[in-house]
């Protein structure tokens, strides 16, 4: 996991796949950064360049969009990223308490991520998990309502291992994958083809 | 009033595996978009206009109305904003989870409705499960011929792409939305143009519409629009989708009928929201998402009516309620609401980029106990720059509704609770500390 490795003959591949999806290269730009972060847990700097080349724009472009996104990271995070929600829902069921606790017990602050590179934390804005609240995010996965003693079971479980179904490494969004490019456009340009073809006989 | 009607957009939520192609189809699944097809899209247009179904994210503006507005061009592009992101609402994130058939089998009739050959769908990025759910339906719905060249033989063909946004509040806005989905950062478009309908993405006519608003268009074509209209009142027609939150028994969605439902209902009733939490007097609560202006208890018996919500000095928006008990700080409430606009704000706007992070920053010191009495002033006055006249609908002074949503929880605070603000500067602190949590 180094600043130099970009993406992968495999990422490279889905990535092609991924703009062809769009009418417009660019538009691929944030989901060919969670195909980068699903490799190297955050964006290195040569898969902004892969991504740069791929969509058509400048490496400094693509930092400067991804930088614009909470999900997108630019530095090395932890296996498991906590997103604790503190927002007003959760925050009236003790967020901030809960937040502070998990602080104590993993022993960094908010933003930081412990020495053994197992674990992040976040303060994050409303998940839209709020009839669980104290919703806390796992890698983007749910899981609530937490409070102390649910919190310790948390770390204690992704310690040993326990939910590797559940939670993926950082950084993995999707692990199912569009099957088709674009069918109705292929037929539609296929059709026009014929079309054209046929009226260059006659 | 507790209504009899129909579940129109959880009709399969009862099942664990609603998320399923093969609970779907078991369950009428696809049938309205058979039926959509063996109309004209004129036709369909016409059930969705009489069942006037109001746009379910935030705005309440008539879908139909929405879709009449579009530009004719070669290239019409649907896009369906699934980037629920409005503090406290969370009834997208169910849809999208428990039932995304339901609303591409809806994105479907709607782009054969305005002619749209190709569809995206923008699912906020912190749902990985719903992203993927909805992966896995597009692959199933084009699988089975629901999607592609001729869609079941009729003719219509459609491509659908599942889109992950990356979190940013701001692209729940449409023209933020586009901007990200063009491969940008999300910053809201400049007006005029005002409607993407004209100018949206790429610069071509585009629809954005709302995920429970695609979850309505199966029913209503099957059923047609009189039935929808027969549901609620008025201009709010049908039933809608409510996330409830905060201090209550029973936190949850609850599809209910608009309108004749009210909010005493909701949040008392024992089979919704059950009560305030340990049976604690109500002391405030916000009505439509974080944005909308505070509700108090003489508010309960207002329906659940975009029109009598928008009379009585607040908005429906996102469908979202928080219910505060009397333990809760005023003041602590409107510090995170405005933190939390403070960090989305874009930062293209001056009054909403530094009015959001001026206000936290006293909010705070109040909180704290280091505010003084005249805050109280400046704070309303900070408002006001925001917000011209703090009447309501507020005026606008940025390129999205996003700045003028910043004064509701402040100046709600202060005009009601203006002496436990006092409080918080007289005691040097405030005098209702947070629940202490269980520790492990």
């Amino acid at each position: 996991m180094t600043e130099d490795a970009g993406l992968s003959s495999l990422s490279l591949e889905r990535a092609e796949a991924i703009v062809a999806c769009y009418p417009e290269r660019r538009s691929a730009l944030i989901p060919l950064c969670h195909l980068a972060q699903s490799e190297h847990g955050y964006l290195t700097a040569a898969s902004m360049e892969d991504i740069a080349k791929l969509v058509g724009c400048s490496p400094a472009e693509v930092r400067g969009t991804a930088s614009f996104y909470d999900m997108l990271h630019l530095e090395p995070v932890g296996r498991y990223v906590f997103a604790v929600c503190t927002n007003i829902a959760c925050m009236l069921a003790g967020a901030y308490e809960v937040l502070s606790y998990a602080e104590q017990r993993l022993g960094i602050r908010v933003g930081q991520t412990t020495q053994d590179e197992m674990f992040t934390l976040e303060e994050a804005e409303c998940l839209a998990g709020c009839d669980k609240a104290v919703c806390v995010q796992v890698n983007h996965r749910f899981f609530g309502p937490i409070d102390g003693d649910a919190f310790d079971r948390l770390v204690d479980d992704l310690a040993a291992g326990r939910l590797a179904e559940t939670v993926p490494p950082h950084g993995v969004l999707n692990r199912v994958s569009r099957a088709v490019v674009l069918p109705a456009k292929a037929a539609r340009e296929a059709k026009a083809a014929e079309a054209g073809a046929g009226g260059g006989a006659s | 009033m507790i209504t009899e009607h129909p579940r129109i957009v959880t009709s399969r939520l009862e099942y664990d595996d609603s998320y399923t192609l093969a609970r779907f189809l078991a369950t009428g699944g696809y049938d309205g978009l058979r039926k959509a097809l063996s109309m004209t899209p004129e036709q369909v247009f016409e059930e969705v206009n009489v069942a006037s179904l109001l746009g379910r994210g935030g705005a309440g503006f008539p879908a139909g109305r929405k879709w009449s507005m579009r530009r004719p061009a070669d290239t019409t592009y649907l896009v369906i904003n699934g980037d629920e992101s409005e503090p406290a609402t969370f009834k997208d994130h169910m849809l999208i989870e428990r039932d995304p058939h339901q609303i591409i089998e809806g994105t479907i009739i709607a782009a054969y409705a305005v002619g749209a050959a190709a569809a995206f769908i923008f699912c906020r990025g912190e749902f990985a499960l719903g992203y993927e759910r909805l992966l896995q339906a597009c692959n199933e719905a084009y699988e089975g011929g629901a999607l592609g060249a001729d869609i079941l033989g009729s003719g219509f063909s459609l491509d659908l792409v599942i889109h992950p946004g990356a979190g940013a509040y701001i692209c729940g806005d449409e023209t933020g939305l586009l901007e990200s989905l063009e491969g940008k950062r999300g910053f809201p478009r400049i007006k005029p143009p005002y409607f993407p309908a004209v100018i949206g993405l790429y610069g071509e006519p585009t629809i954005v519409n709302n995920v429970e608003t695609m979850s309505n268009l199966p029913w209503i074509v099957l059923n047609g629009g009189a039935a929808f209209t027969a549901l609620g009142q008025g201009s709010s027609a049908g039933t809608r989708l409510f996330a409830l939150s905060g201090h209550v028994e029973r936190p949850g969605w609850y599809e209910v009928e608009m309108s004749k439902t009210t909010f005493r209902d909701l949040i008392y009733d024992r089979s919704l929201g059950g009560g305030v939490r340990g049976g604690r007097a109500l002391k405030a609560f916000i009505p439509g998402g974080a944005s909308a202006p505070w509700f108090f208890p003489e508010h309960l018996d207002i329906g659940l009516d975009q029109d009598a919500v928008g009379k009585a000095g607040s908005m429906l928006g996102s469908g979202s309620i928080v219910v505060m008990d009397e333990t809760s700080c005023p003041v602590r409430a409107a510090w995170r609401i405005t933190r939390f606009f403070a960090r989305e704000s874009c930062g293209q706007c001056t009054p909403c980029r530094e009015g959001s992070g001026w206000a936290e920053k006293i909010l705070r010191r109040i909180e704290d106990g280091f505010g003084r009495e005249e805050d109280l002033d400046l704070l309303m006055d900070l408002c006001d720059n925001i917000a011209p006249g703090l009447g309501w609908p507020p005026k606008q002074t940025t390129i999205c509704p996003l700045g003028p949503s910043i004064p509701s929880p402040i100046t709600s605070g202060i005009t009601r609770f203006r002496d436990e603000y006092l409080l918080h500067v007289k005691e040097g602190g405030c005098p209702m500390p947070p629940d202490e949590v269980q520790r492990g």
